[in-house]
């Protein structure tokens, strides 16, 4: 029981609900309904928290105080907020298409509540350990794409779909170095299963391997998250407040929800592939003290998350297409490339592992940084020509 | 009944059910999104069939293509809104007759499986893990599908190198900017 709680609780409830007459084959079915629910409350459940904790820690970083009004410390302002939205009037702007204007937000909130299917809790403690992981976290998040883009379009509102438009451009766009950073863990396991890839950092994390690629996929998935400095999803100084802004009541509440559950399902996600998960001393005795060490990590992690989110201003949506398809690609292919030659060099030639691929990140890391300066360079060498035939002009003129 | 076959005729039903919307819903947009709706039922018909991999494929290339599609639909569409009527025109017989050919073929093709007529369906040869390591090695094999990947690679990149060439300014547009 020690060794497997979930499993033994799984196994106690399956043998009431046989005693009860039901066939094993359905209630199997019954089970796995059951768990999925339970997994998906705790998460959403989960959201209230983090919400406070999101406002609170910005708070501090910008010199306030956060919520201290309802509970100790504000702990119930979530609560309070909750209960005010679910309240409020829900309203359907005239011309909208009832029908995908409420499919959205659901779809926004399961795209995020999904991808905690395949988040490796602690031993044995996964919703679904399928061969696909990888695979699966990357079509889930397309499903969120689809949700921005029906909200968008269904609301009949020119802001909102212009929100959604340019949303919709960030988030493909960012999909590109996020999969291929993903390919580098994959590589490493030898396996795209979480479980796996947690199973296989036993002997040394994946950020220490590949720490480029760890950083590429917490920079993509920061932005497919939407959050600061690409929450170009609702800039309110340009397009009043992006995709949502015709939502009111809990119908603008599920996207609230699902945008803050994806701050921390990032920092989780992270450490899952990169930080060697629920792995800690002791593990392998109770495996329920993974769960602690995997909320450890990604609190910290969440931390980072916060800190860049209040740190960084919004950037410009050509910046971010730019940063994307200029840098974070091409880095992200010749990461792959490197680390799949390093890889199997080094198994062959009987070398370190972590050293190989520690020294290729390294060189990697230092040719980027020249190439960004040579670029700086020209790009400023351009611009000064440019004021001075400006200036040349101004005088031949005057 | 099993509940896999539940599911299945389930799943069916809701395929056929949505592919037929998608060809006779008045509205652009809806029938776009039917047509996610057809794919994502196949995904769960690949689920069923054990090619978790496919299905995750699908989902991922699909829903994330047609919300690009849908787009396209409204920017290059005038009053996407509006109901813009049925959509059979005066050729709606050839079309019924191409999918009736089509589906009378698909049944001649499947009749040539051995599993066709056997009461037991046959248990996969493989387990699922080593199926997928069986697709990436068919796919770098000389004699299997090396060829075929080889090409579908190089016109991708063709593309990709076509849309840079598309999009990309002209060099006296970039010299009046200043920049």
């Amino acid at each position: 029981m020690t060794q497997d709680p979930v499993g033994w609780l799984g196994q106690l409830i399956h043998t009431f609900l046989v005693s009860l007459g039901l066939a094993p084959e359905w209630a199997r079915a019954l089970q796995a309904f059951l768990a999925a629910g339970a997994l998906a409350t705790a998460v959403l459940l989960l959201t209230f928290f983090l919400i406070w904790v999101e406002r609170k820690i910005l708070a501090r970083l910008q010199d306030r105080l956060g919520p201290n009004r309802v509970g100790p410390y504000g702990l119930f302002q979530t609560i309070a907020d909750a209960i005010k939205l679910v309240l409020k009037e829900v309203i359907v702007p005239s011309g909208a298409d009832r029908v995908l204007y409420f499919l959205a937000p659901p779809l926004a909130v399961m795209s995020v509540v999904g991808l905690w299917g395949v988040v490796p809790l602690a031993p044995k403690l996964v919703g679904a350990d399928i061969n696909v992981g990888v695979i699966y976290l990357i079509s889930i998040g397309a499903i969120g794409t689809l949700a921005v883009m029906l909200a968008g379009w269904s609301s009949n509102n020119k802001y909102a779909l212009l929100g959604a438009f340019r949303t919709v451009a960030m988030l493909i766009s960012y999909e590109v170095p996020m999969v291929v950073a993903l390919l580098v863990p994959t590589m490493l396991a030898g396996s795209m299963g979480t479980v796996e890839i947690v199973e296989r950092q036993r002997e040394m994390w994946f950020v220490v391997l590949a720490p480029i690629a760890a950083l590429l996929f917490f920079i993509s998935s920061m932005a497919e998250a939407g959050k600061a400095p690409f929450d170009l999803l609702e800039a309110e100084s340009e397009i009043v407040a992006g995709y949502n802004i015709e939502y009111s009541s809990m119908a603008f509440g599920m996207f609230f929800v699902g945008e803050f559950l994806h701050g921390f399902t990032i920092a989780a996600l992270t450490v899952a592939l990169f930080f060697g998960g629920w792995l800690g001393p002791g593990v392998d005795r109770f495996p329920l003290l993974g769960l602690v060490y995997f909320a450890l990590k990604s609190a910290v992690v969440y931390f980072v998350v916060i800190w860049i989110r209040g740190t960084l201003p919004r950037l410009r949506i050509d910046q971010v297409n730019a940063f994307n398809w200029k840098f974070l690609v091409p880095l992200s292919l010749a990461t792959v490339a490197a680390t799949a030659v390093t890889d199997k060099l080094a198994a062959g030639l009987g070398w370190s592992r972590t050293l190989a691929l520690l020294g290729v990140n390294g060189v990697l890391a230092l040719a980027t940084i020249v190439a960004l300066t040579l670029y700086a360079r020209s790009v400023r060498r351009r611009k000064a020509r440019a004021e001075r035939r400006i200036g040349a002009a101004a005088t031949a003129r005057g | 009944m099993t509940v896999l076959q539940i599911v299945f005729l389930g799943l069916g039903l809701a395929t056929l059910v949505c592919a037929a919307m998608v060809v006779t819903s008045p509205k652009l947009v809806h029938a776009a999104l039917w047509l996610i709706a057809t794919l994502a039922c196949v995904a769960g018909l690949f689920v069923l069939l054990e090619a978790s991999f496919l299905a995750m494929v699908q989902v991922a290339v699909y829903i994330g293509a047609i919300a690009i599609l849908i787009i396209f639909a409204a920017m290059l569409t005038r009053r996407v809104m509006a109901e813009t009527g049925g959509q059979p025109n005066r050729n709606w017989w050839a079309a019924v007759f191409a999918a009736a050919l089509l589906f009378v073929g698909l049944i001649g093709l499947l009749r040539e499986v051995p599993a066709w007529s056997a009461a037991v369906p046959a248990a996969l040869p493989l387990a699922p893990e080593p199926l997928l390591e069986d697709l990436g090695q068919s796919l770098v094999d000389v004699d299997r599908y090396v060829i075929p990947f080889e090409v579908a690679s190089i016109l991708l990149l063709a593309a990709l190198v076509g849309a840079i060439v598309v999009a990309r300014p002209s060099q006296r547009a970039d010299e009046g900017e200043g920049t």
